[in-house]
């Protein structure tokens, strides 16, 4: 193996087998780049896999191409992602009101449709909301998909194309030479590349330090809960009362939300995924959201690891120096803009520039003036009791 | 100094509604003994049991394969606490002893902290009953959970009617409430001529004693004598279907097998019966110890994946214990309560010297039996599970409550459901994806959804393991376990909420961290950068 592997490299090396090193994977096999997918374990095992799975981010500077990419993947790649269209958002107060308002105001700006509902046209479209709900709004854009059966998508068509994904293979270093990254070292052996995707989520700032980077990131775990399939709704993209779901296409309702923890993680391992006494407040919230279905039982819980940068927006950059590689982080929204990440990074990698989007808010320039302790200052550190134990434990 | 995120978890975990030093999970011959001897050396000491499991649970299959068959007395719950406390008289015993005994308790949960969860107070487990859900805090930890039964698929097995050995005795012998009268018991080990002879002394009659393999396998004087009580055995025969005019089984149909399995034409014989029981092993409950991290580990004359224990019955979490058939379940355990017992009092004393309890080691005390079974269970199960195929093919569901079949679950097909079809997806199976790397059964649900229902896999999780292992050409111990998440039992949102919440826990909550310029509109000047202190400001500002 480690024979193969030292003789053996792509033109695109990409560090990460989330759904950001995926569809960008995907993107350059099907533009016939010579493409390696280097994933730690399981490709979109992390937070790629496990989100709610919306495909709304019209905010974002991708957010045009997420909207006019996701209707056709399925087609595209040739496996189901389970893509739904359309939104629902209900609310149980003036404040959650003039939230879901504003959301649909953002989708209005840029040209999409929306309606505002009363208690009675909310309670014709999602039948289980309850009394509590005092109107909502219906985003004629937008929509969700299944993480799981689309990370394996990308995954799937990306060898269709003839590009290569090597699972439970771990980057440890990447080797420079004249001012390049010429090959990315694993635990199975360096693979030379002419490029260097790095997209490895809450590692990627880890793996910018070996180039002499500066990425800030602060790593946090959430939580996700889902309950036994109830009757499908006319839209599955139902969220609220500060949850963020759907219903799948088996009718499961699949939430989350909530306060999420800042944690630490070493040496780019991931730690194992646990949850908290959190999912009753999940349970509750989602009683309150759908009254109807509060005496539906929940059957699993499960939590993933996010990054966020401060400012809670992806990078996104080809960088100066070393000039070979590309940088994308999408800091904790990166599932419903990936087909659109994806298509930018591989825009980078091979014409040096995103031909679609205006890239210049996601530099990572921005960060130049970052303190160090910026994670101290903010609070985003994991707790101090934890700090605490991991200091006597150096002793 | 640290600054807190108002919306992170720090400080909005609840405390547990209660703490205890000792709780100790499950009340069968384990459980019960650790109970009883921590109590008596001075502990406060909590034991929970889920029996009686309520109606709606049990017609789930969990937390053992019930078949839809329990009469109409399992809806009265108080009539089925007195049954409960009446075959259990140990936890009488209990009860004087000082424990706090709560039945018709599920523990659906455990809470500890590790790698990425250090915002808990203290290590809890997640309870409740049927109305409302409560956290327990503890000190130590005794996991006395026991065994689950196996069962593999055949055509017509969805009817009501199809028992596992475990759900069978409970419904006769602690709830009195088996809705059968005429059973065919699949196996012939010692479970099966147990549950044979469970049934006889019940007043239901065996119709039959079904062994795929040539012989009886379990011990020959008994299976003497309940062939001489009437039970006729069918050795080297499988179960072809269970047929029935509505959602009942009323009959099933076994066929002669030869030395690989494959049935031999002609041979069939339809057998009536209003019930049909597998008996042919049982698996230790692991989903607490794997929630609490204790390490666990493939052996299959255990009957699959059990806790590393030492021999005080510590496992590899410091204040965790488990003792009992969770431990490994085999042969000898089932024949003889004894050893579960000493285990259970050596976990019990164990963790009561660990509280600083003073213990005074009784005489005659054994140290429990050490785990000596050698049998390979996974290998007999290979052999029914090769007799069901070659006698009612791929196309039988596995998941019941995903309707998932063999074919589509070696072949990775997308749920039927979704009705999808392309070349791309017809060329993807099992062996496609071994390419990328070992198999991984979590992966394998999410893409198929075998296992991913109400009875959280309790119905299919072997027959799935053992079909990916064939197909990858492999053994089942080189299949990882799948991971449990809570609610480790399917309970109703509205029972799992919290009565209330920390006012921070309401007040501060937001759908995704709350950072202000997460979702501003990339043309507005939201997507501004202010230099880092004011932005710290900016994060720790009101939306």
């Amino acid at each position: 193996m480690a024979d193969m592997a030292s003789t053996h490299g792509a033109a695109v090396v990409i560090v990460g087998g989330g759904v950001t090193g995926l569809s960008t994977g995907w993107w350059l096999a099907r533009a016939g780049v010579d493409v390696l997918v280097l994933e730690k374990g399981i490709v979109g095992w992390e937070a790629s896999g496990r989100n709610g799975g919306g495909a709304t981010h019209v905010y974002s500077p991708f957010g045009l191409e997420e909207q006019r990419l996701w209707p056709q993947m399925d087609e595209l790649l040739g496996y189901p992602t389970e893509y739904q269209p359309y939104r629902i958002g209900v609310a149980l107060s003036e404040a959650q009101l003039a939230l879901a308002r504003r959301w649909a105001e953002i989708g209005e700006t840029r040209g999409f449709r929306w309606q505002l509902l009363d208690r009675r046209q909310l309670k014709e479209l999602v039948p289980i909301v309850g009394d509590n709900a005092i109107g909502g709004t219906y985003l004629h854009f937008g929509g969700h998909a299944n993480p799981q059966r689309t990370v394996q998508a990308y995954a799937w068509a990306l060898q269709d194309h003839g590009g290569r994904i090597l699972q439970h293979t771990t980057v440890t270093g990447l080797s420079q030479r004249g001012g390049r990254v010429t090959a990315v070292e694993t635990t199975r052996g360096a693979f030379s590349a002419d490029v260097v995707v790095i997209a490895a989520g809450p590692q990627t700032g880890a793996f910018a330090e070996m180039l002499g980077v500066w990425l800030p990131l602060a790593p946090a775990r959430v939580e996700m809960i889902a309950t036994e399939p109830i009757p499908l709704m006319h839209v599955g993209g139902v969220a609220g009362n500060g949850l963020y779901g759907r219903q799948t296409l088996r009718g499961n309702l699949v939430y989350g939300g909530g306060p999420h923890e800042w944690i630490n993680v070493p040496d780019m391992a991931t730690p194992e995924h646990a949850n908290t006494p959190l999912v009753r407040n999940l349970a509750r919230r989602l009683a309150e959201l759908l009254p109807g279905a509060a005496h539906v039982r929940l059957i699993r819980s499960w939590s993933g690891l996010v990054e966020n940068t401060p400012d809670g927006l992806p990078v996104v950059e080809r960088l100066a120096q070393p000039e070979n590689v590309v940088i994308a982080t999408m800091s904790s929204v990166g599932f419903g803009l990936s087909p659109a990440v994806g298509r930018a990074v591989s825009e980078l990698v091979r014409h040096d520039r995103c031909q679609f989007a205006d890239l210049g808010a996601l530099a990572l320039g921005r960060f130049g003036d970052t303190p160090r302790d910026w994670r101290e200052r903010a609070g985003w550190t994991a707790s101090s009791s934890a700090v605490e134990a991991a200091s006597a434990g150096d002793d | 100094m640290r600054e807190t995120d108002p919306r992170s978890i720090a400080g909005k975990l609840p405390a547990p509604d209660r703490h205890v030093p000792l709780v100790v999970v499950g009340a069968g011959a384990a459980g019960v003994a650790a109970a009883i001897e921590a109590a008596r050396a001075g502990v406060e000491v909590v034991l929970i049991d889920e029996h009686p499991v309520d109606n709606d649970m049990m017609a789930m299959d969990v937390p053992l394969c019930f078949g839809q068959r329990m009469d109409g007395s399992v809806r009265n719950r108080a009539l089925m606490l007195e049954r409960v406390v009446e075959t259990n008289p140990e936890l009488a015993s209990a009860h004087e002893a000082g424990v706090d005994v709560q039945l018709g308790t599920y523990v659906w949960g455990a809470f500890v902290n590790g790698p990425a969860v250090q915002e808990l107070p203290v290590p809890m487990l997640g309870l409740a009953d049927d109305r409302r859900s409560w956290l327990l805090g503890y000190d130590r930890l005794i996991i006395a959970t026991g065994a689950r039964d196996v069962l593999l698929g055949f055509p017509g097995w969805e009817r009501a009617g199809t028992l596992g050995a475990g759900g069978a005795t409970a419904l006769l012998t602690r709830y009195r409430a088996l809705a059968a009268r005429r059973l065919v018991v699949l196996g012939s080990g010692a479970l099966g001529l147990h549950t044979a002879e469970v049934a006889l002394e019940h007043g239901v009659e065996v119709a039959g004693v079904v062994e795929v393999g040539p012989q009886v396998r379990g011990d020959s004087a008994t299976a003497k004598t309940l062939a001489t009580r009437g039970v006729p055995f069918f050795t080297s025969h499988t179960i072809k279907a269970a047929r029935g005019r509505t959602g009942e089984i009323e009959s099933v149909v076994i066929v002669g097998v030869d030395r690989d399995g494959t049935p031999i034409a002609g041979s069939e014989r339809e057998i009536a019966c209003d019930a049909v029981c597998w008996a042919i092993g049982m698996v230790p409950n692991v989903e607490l110890l794997h929630l609490v991290g204790a390490r666990l580990r493939f052996v299959s004359s255990l009957g699959g994946f059990v806790p590393d224990v030492d021999a005080r019955m510590g496992t590899s979490v410091p204040t965790v214990f488990a003792a009992g058939d969770c431990v490994g379940f085999h042969d000898a355990v089932l024949g003889d309560p004894e050893i579960a017992r000493a285990q259970g009092r050596l976990a019990g004393r164990i963790a009561a010297e660990s509280l600083g309890a003073r213990v005074e080691v009784g005489a005659g005390r054994g140290v429990p039996a050490t785990q000596t079974a050698t049998a390979e269970v996974h290998t007999y199960w290979r052999a029914w599970l090769d007799s069901l195929i070659a006698a009612g093919g791929w196309d039988v569901n596995i998941c019941q409550c995903e309707e998932v079949t063999r074919r589509e679950l070696v072949e990775t097909k997308p749920p039927r459901y979704l009705k999808w079809q392309s070349p791309q997806m017809s060329a993807r199976t099992v062996t496609t994806l071994l390419r990328d790397g070992p198999l991984n059964q979590d992966q394998i649900k999410r893409l198929t959804r075998a296992g991913m229902g109400p009875c959280q896999s309790r119905r299919c999780r072997e027959q799935v393991g053992l079909l990916l292992a064939q197909a990858a050409g492999t053994t089942i111990d080189r299949i990882p376990l799948p991971t449990f998440r809570p609610p480790i039992r399917p309970l109703p949102l509205n029972v799992l909420w919290p009565a209330d919440e920390p006012a921070a826990m309401r007040e501060e909550w937001v759908s995704w961290f709350g950072i202000p310029t997460q979702f501003s509109p990339h043309w507005t000047a939201g997507m501004a950068i202010d230099e880092p202190t004011a932005h710290a400001r900016l994060i720790m500002s009101d939306e």
